[in-house]
Formats: C-alpha cells, structure tokens, sequence
C-alpha cells in the first residue's frame, strides 16, 4: 500500500533502493497501518510465524544427526536424545513444536471464522491459509512417520491405504506412494524429502499469504473498513510489534512449560517401541490435531465415501467466503451466528474427542451426529442464516461506534469521552 | 487481560481433554514417590545405583538395552558411579570387537565407550531362548508404556495366582497389571534375590522401586537437566513478559492519549 | 513530559531489549553447539594398535577419530638422516627426538598441514612422504621439507603399553 512514498536518506541508501526496494519494503512493514482495536486473539499470525521458524531451524538442527533409513532411523532419533549436544532438547522443541503450530492454527483459524476475517475482500487470503493448512498437516504427518517407531508405521501404513479407497488406480497408486508392497524403507526416505521440503513450501506460502493481507489491510473486532487511516489505524512498529510480542512470550511459557516438563505427555507411547510391520498396536490414533478429521473418517461405513467425508471437511472451509452470505463480517453484530458459531467449536471439539475414542457403540454415534452436523453448519446454516438473521447495526468508524455495538465499544466510547 | 485468561483457560482445557482422550483407560496402578517427578525432580543416586545393580544381576539375563553406553553409568544426572568404577563395570564383560588383521572377530574386556553387551545376538535368538516370547529392550520401556514407572512398577509386584477359571498355557503367567493379565515373563524378582552392598533390604517392593527408577533413567537420560534448564527457561520468560507487557503499556500510553 | 519520566521510559526499553538479547544468545546457543562432537564421539578417544608384525623398512596406516595415522617403523639409515639434518634448513625445525621418543618408531597423523591430503610413503625428494595433492615433500621423520605445507605433520599422543602394542589417544 503505497500511501506514501519513502524516499532513504542516505545516498547509498538511496541507489540501492533504487535497484531493488528493500528499504521500501522495510518501512512499508514497519509503517504498515494497522487497525488499533485488534484484540489479543490477532496476535496468532505473529505466534504463527515464529513457530514456523522453530519448525525449520530445530528441524535443519535434527535433519544434520538423523538417519532415514528403516533400520537406523529409531537408533539415530536415540543417539540424538543421548549423545549430540542438547540433542534432546532440540528434538523436544521440535516434536512439541508441531502440536503448539496447529494449537495456534486452529486459534488462527477460529478467530477468522468469528470475525468473518474470510470474506470479501479477503478470500485470497483465506484460501492461501486453507493449503497452508493442508501442507501443515502434510508436514506433520510425515515427520511423525520419521522416528520410526510403531505409531509411526502403522500411521503411515493406515493413512497412504486411504488412497486404496479410489477406485480402479486406487492400489496402483499405494504402491506407488510405498515403493514397494509396504510402508518400507522407500517411504521412509521419500516422506523425508517431503517433509524437509514442505516447510519452505509453507514459509512461500506464508509470503503470499501476508502479502495478500497487506493489500486490504487487516480485519478488525468490529469488522468494518477502515474509514480514516490517521484516526482507526498505528504503525506495526513498535504498536503491534510489542503486543505480538507479548502474547507471543506468553505463548512461549505454555509451550515451555510442555518441552521442559510434559515432553511426550501429547505423544504416544507405542511411538517409543521401534517398527515391526508383524504387529499392530492395540489403538492406532493420530496426533490431537488430526482427531477431528479422523472421527469424521471412521464415521462414515463405506470406505470411499469415509476418505470423501474427511477430505470435504477440509475443502468445504475453501468455499467458505461464498457459503456465507451474510455481508456483515464480524459475530459481534451477527447475535445468530454467534451461537452457532460456538455450537461449531463446540462440534470440533466433541469429533476431537470421540476421535480418540474407539469407533464403537454411543461413540460412534455421537461422531456421527456430529459429523453431520459438521457439513449442516457449513452447507445449510451459514447460507440460510446470512440471508434471514436480523443483524445489529454497525458503528460508524472504528473509533467512533456507535452505542449499544458490543460492550467493549461501549468502554472504549466511554473511555474516549472521559479523555475528550 | 479478560481475553488472556480466556485465551489460556481454553489453551489448558484442550490439553486437558486430549490428554485426557489419550490415555482414556487406566488401571489403577501401585503408587509410590518418586523423586524425579515434579518441577525440581531428580534421581535419587543411591537407588540409581542399586536399580542398575538389580538390572544387571536380573533382567539383563533376558533384556537388552543397546541404547545405553557404559560411559553413561559416570555420567552426570546418572548413578553418577566414579570414573573408574565405570571402567571396572565395562571390563566385566566381554565385548566382541574386530575384525583384527587376520579378519577375525575376537573377544576383548569392555570399554567405556561400548555399548551395553546384549544377551542374545538378535531378535530371533532372544524368542527362540524364551518360548517365542522377545523381552523388549529396556532403554526406553518406560517410554514406551502408558503407565510409564508407575505401570512397570506395578507390573514387577503384580504376579498373583491366576482367578480360577482362567487357564493359562505353558510358560504364561498371571499378571494383575499386564495387558490381558497374561505375561510370559515369570516374576523376575523374589525376596533378596540381590544383595545390595549398602544394606538395604532386598525386598520385592525395594527392588522393584529401584529398577524402575534406574530405567526411567535410562529412558530420560537428560531428565534431571531438562528439569534445571526447564526451571530457569520459564523463570526467564516471566521475567521478559513482564518488562514487555510494561514496555507495551507504555508505548500504547502514546496513542491513547492522542485519540 | 518531565524530564524523570523520559528517563524511565529509557530505562524500561533498555532493560527489555538487554533481556531479550540474553534470551535470544541462550537460545542460539544449542543450536551452534549440536555440531561440535558429540558425547559418542568423544567417547572413541583412544586406539591400541599391534605392530608385532611391522618390520623395519614398513608402513602400516589405522584409522584414529576417522584419520590415518602412520606408523613406521624406521630403518637404520633413515634415523641417521632423520637426525643429521640441521635445524636451519627446517621450516618448521623440530627435532627427530623430539618427533620419535623411541627412534624405531615414527607415529604420526597421515594428513597433509597443507589442505589435508594423504601423503604418500617412500615417495618425494627426501625419502619420506610426498603428497600428491600440491607436492609437499616431507622427510624420513616428516618434518616438511619441500612445497606449500606450513608444518611438520602432525604426532598425536600415544604410548607403548608393551613392545607389541601402541595406544593411540
């Protein structure tokens, strides 16, 4: 958004500008206008950047002592925990690191789905997210397979056959995934190629994904456009540096506090036991971040329509921006949607448990019900209730709401008098 | 703030449920104190050293643990034996090394740097010696179960005559605390099956608790560092979180009194 | 705003971004330190070597931290050359008792001090090593003589434990 033009001060500065525009880049960043009434739930994209980083340096730190080769992948990830220097604490970064990305994802996400942060003219942005999302949970799944331990056999053994599901190349192409008649040593070291590529596919991804953001600019709480720049907005920097970096450290405790004292607490025992292709573990579950998807996978009695299930879950978010119909954006001023918005975590989060659960009697059921509920939310809720529910009207400008919005307008129009 | 608290409580309850989700169906195991647990937890040497005195003189007959060197026993946040009580553990036992210039392997007296001499020389030698049944390698059994140390704790005291009614096959033993109930394993440990040098009573339970520890140990090698690093990393977080959340006060004091 | 408040506000700042720089280098630190050696590494310090079957006149090279080391065991002639040669003509002037406690015996790293090439026996200008890589002559106690290598190669520390056996490291 080019406002204003920067011009450096000093001369080098400003030949070197002039053939490639980094110190333009750098102010526009800094300078970037930011809307002033977002709230602490904003602060993932930041969260979200750094976990990536840690994603990627931990990962370059371990990829230099790890071994992908099935019979000494489970040894070298044992040699890293006993005898490189901090090898454990880096692996330990690196392992918990996945479940507090995705822990920051889903707020992510959640946070767009309650202020309609997806809708015009921001679906660009929000698809972007979609792959980003897709690729991380590609990501995930293949450096979990890379320990070599049974959770991470059976996973991958269990996960490459939902492709056995389409039909007539369907086994064609597990073989081909395998490289060979099962999940052996090809697929071990394929998976990780892909998962030391992926990250960087992501890190682009995140580019594009931050570039699209700055052309609209960033949604806001109220989820109205920014009327006046110099009154709605601040600079990134230090305004929205400081409070990321804030809620950022604040973030950091939490996922300290499960390196330093509950290191496998969101892992898997059976992970711990080296492959045997001759025996499956009692319960194959996926990581916490995949339950929901899981349960909706084994809701579904036929196989392809299972894979289809899960998969729709997933795609049905991209179309999200034209499924919605309502043109007022965030949930403070939609009292409907904001019910079923909270029914919809609520949704998530019960698949997520019964995810966990064995696919029999009520808990099949229950995953069931909210399966169903899952696709009701999306393809009938959303579309219906854009075009009957009554909305509350909308403040003026961000900084001049009017009264009877949420009480947080009504504070900070209180606040604002009081200093007037 | 408000939105802060929300933010963490509803951080806390996901953790709680999937952890929750995770290991939904317990058995009520034997509780003890153990000394590594908590927020300063670290081993209790002594018992280190007698756990390591019980797996070597008991289960190492059947179980492996080829992940652990004999430099670790000196290691600190180990049993912490001395350097050379190290080197007299690794001399104890014969290492095959070579080939030596004739191309032969030969049998050498251990060093610290070897690796713990396993008890057969494969998987398939270790089911054939033990009724097809493979004794899992113990360096990181701990991890490897559920119940962590309380279940292996449990499952060393849990041998008990099978209810009447079950019939147990040949070489199948009944264990309370053992998936199924039924273990090949018979009880390793009786009453002063060991004897400790420094006069602890070598009861079942003594014994038992020892082993346990030194294989949590032998699991989590860097759990005692972890616990100190883990103590000063959060320490220091808080320390930052506050001066930034007052650096934030005071750069958005600007604003607010602008508007 | 008064003068005291700037201060503080000063100091603040300063203070957090003190404070985020230790975290940052404690932080970085791990990193940078997971390529040194590691535990298993260090470990492997020591090597013994039987050198009953090495007659006078041979070579045999092992392998120590993952570099050739030769050991020689010198003729006659060649502790006599070895220890004519005077220190002025030295590069790097180093006595041959110095290099060879036990005259008999020369233990040294086979590694060029040039660019790190083996050297060859028997071979160059002064009936030692000669390395291929950038012609580095070294003599018959491997002191350079001739060529690009700064050094004399290198002798690690090592022992007879008995006549028959070296221990290296």
């Amino acid at each position: 958004m080019s406002d204003h033009e920067y011009t450096p001060k000093s001369k080098f500065g400003k030949w070197f500008n002039d053939r490639l525009p980094l110190l333009s880049l750098a102010s526009h960043l800094t300078d970037y206008p930011t809307p002033k009434n977002l709230n602490y739930w904003w602060t993932f994209g930041g969260i979200l950047t750094f976990c990536l980083i840690t994603q990627i340096v931990t990962g370059l730190t371990l990829a230099m002592h790890y071994i992908a080769h099935a019979d000494m992948a489970f040894e070298s990830v044992e040699h890293i925990m006993r005898d490189v220097n901090y090898g454990w604490l880096i692996r330990y970064i690196h392992a918990n690191g996945a479940s507090m990305f995705f822990l920051a994802v889903y707020i992510h996400i959640f946070r767009s789905l309650f202020y309609g942060s997806y809708k015009s003219p921001r679906e660009i942005i929000w698809i972007i997210g979609i792959i980003i999302y897709l690729l991380m949970m590609a990501a995930a799944f293949m450096g979990y397979v890379l320990p070599w331990g049974q959770m991470s056999f059976w996973g991958a053994t269990v996960i490459t056959n939902l492709f056995s599901a389409i039909p007539l190349v369907g086994e064609g192409i597990v073989t081909w995934l395998w490289g060979g008649y099962s999940v052996d040593n090809p697929t071990l070291t394929r998976f990780f190629t892909l998962h030391y590529l992926i990250p960087f596919l992501i890190l682009g991804l995140v580019v594009l994904h931050i570039w699209a953001l700055h052309i609209p600019g960033n949604n806001n709480p109220v989820g109205i456009d920014v009327k006046k720049p110099s009154k709605d907005t601040v600079p990134f920097h230090p305004y929205i540096v400081i409070k990321d970096g804030f809620a950022l450290l604040m973030f950091m405790i939490v996922f300290a506090f499960f390196v330093f004292y509950a290191p496998n607490i969101l892992g898997h025992a059976d992970n711990y036991i080296e492959a045997n292709p001759l025996v499956t573990p009692a319960h194959i579950v996926p990581e916490w971040y995949l339950l929901p998807f899981y349960a909706i996978l084994r809701s579904v009695p036929d196989k392809l329509l299972g894979v289809i299930a899960m998969l729709s879950a997933i795609l049905i978010l991209a179309a999200l921006p034209w499924l919605d119909t309502s043109k007022i954006r965030s949930a403070v001023f939609r009292p409907l949607y904001k019910q079923f918005y909270w029914i919809l975590v609520a949704d998530v989060l019960i698949l997520g448990y019964v995810g966990a659960m064995p696919a029999e009697g009520l808990y099949l059921l229950i995953a069931r019900v909210a399966t169903a509920y899952y696709f009701l939310h999306f393809l009938v809720i959303l579309p219906v209730l854009g075009l009957k529910e009554r909305t509350l009207p909308l403040p003026l400008s961000i900084t001049e709401p009017v009264l009877g919005g949420s009480p947080n307008i009504a504070m900070a129009k209180k606040k604002e008098s009081k200093i007037e | 703030m408000k939105n802060i608290l929300k933010l963490f409580s509803i951080i806390i309850l996901l953790c709680v449920t999937s952890a929750n989700a995770i290991s939904a169906e317990k058995v009520e195991y034997l509780k003890t104190d153990w000394t590594f647990k908590g927020l300063f937890g670290k081993f209790d040497r002594a018992s280190l050293q007698r756990g390591y005195q019980v797996y070597t003189e008991v289960c190492a007959a059947c179980h492996s643990m080829k992940y652990l060197s004999y430099r670790n026993l000196s290691e600190k946040g180990g049993p912490e034996f001395s350097v050379a009580q190290a080197k007299a553990i690794a001399a104890s036992f014969e290492v095959t090394d070579g080939p030596n210039a004739d191309g032969e392997m030969f049998d050498r007296p251990g060093k610290l740097s070897d690796k713990f001499v396993m008890p057969y020389e494969n998987v398939k030698a270790a089911e054939a010696a033990n009724g097809g049944a493979y004794p899992p390698d113990m360096s990181v059994l701990v991890k490897a179960r559920g119940g962590g140390v309380d279940y292996i704790y449990s499952l060393l005291q849990g041998y008990e005559e099978a209810p009447s009614g079950m019939i147990l096959d040949e070489g199948v033993h009944y264990n309370k605390y053992m998936y199924g109930n039924k273990i090949k394993m018979s009880a390793p440990l009786s009453d002063g099956i060991v004897e400790y040098s420094d006069g602890t009573n070598a009861s079942i339970e003594q014994m038992s608790k020892d082993v346990t520890t030194f294989l949590m140990w032998a699991a989590e090698p860097s759990l005692e560092a972890r616990h100190q690093m883990g103590f000063k990393a959060i320490l220091y977080l808080i320390i930052l979180t506050i001066l930034v959340y007052f650096s934030m006060k005071r750069i958005w004091s600007r604003i607010e009194t602008e508007v | 705003m008064s003068e005291k408040k700037t201060n503080r506000r000063d100091f603040l700042f300063t203070a957090t971004y003190a404070v985020g720089a230790v975290g940052l280098g404690a932080t970085v630190w791990p990193m940078i330190d997971q390529m040194n050696p590691d535990a298993s590494v260090k470990a492997l310090a020591s090597t013994e070597v039987d050198v009953s079957a090495v007659t006078p006149g041979k070579t045999i090279t092992v392998l120590w931290r993952g570099k050739p080391v030769f050991i020689r065991r010198r003729t006659q002639d060649e502790i006599t050359d070895a220890k004519e040669v005077k220190m002025e003509d030295l590069k790097d002037p180093e006595k041959d008792e110095d290099r060879a406690k036990n005259p008999e015996w020369l233990v040294m790293l086979g590694v060029c001090t040039h660019l790190g090439c083996v050297p060859l026996n028997d071979k160059g200008d002064y009936n030692g090593w000669f390395c291929p890589c950038h012609g580095s002559h070294y003599d018959t106690s491997g002191r350079i003589r001739k060529g690009p290598a700064p050094t004399n190669m290198e002798v690690p520390k090592y022992e007879f434990v008995n006549t028959n056996t070296i221990k290296i490291g």
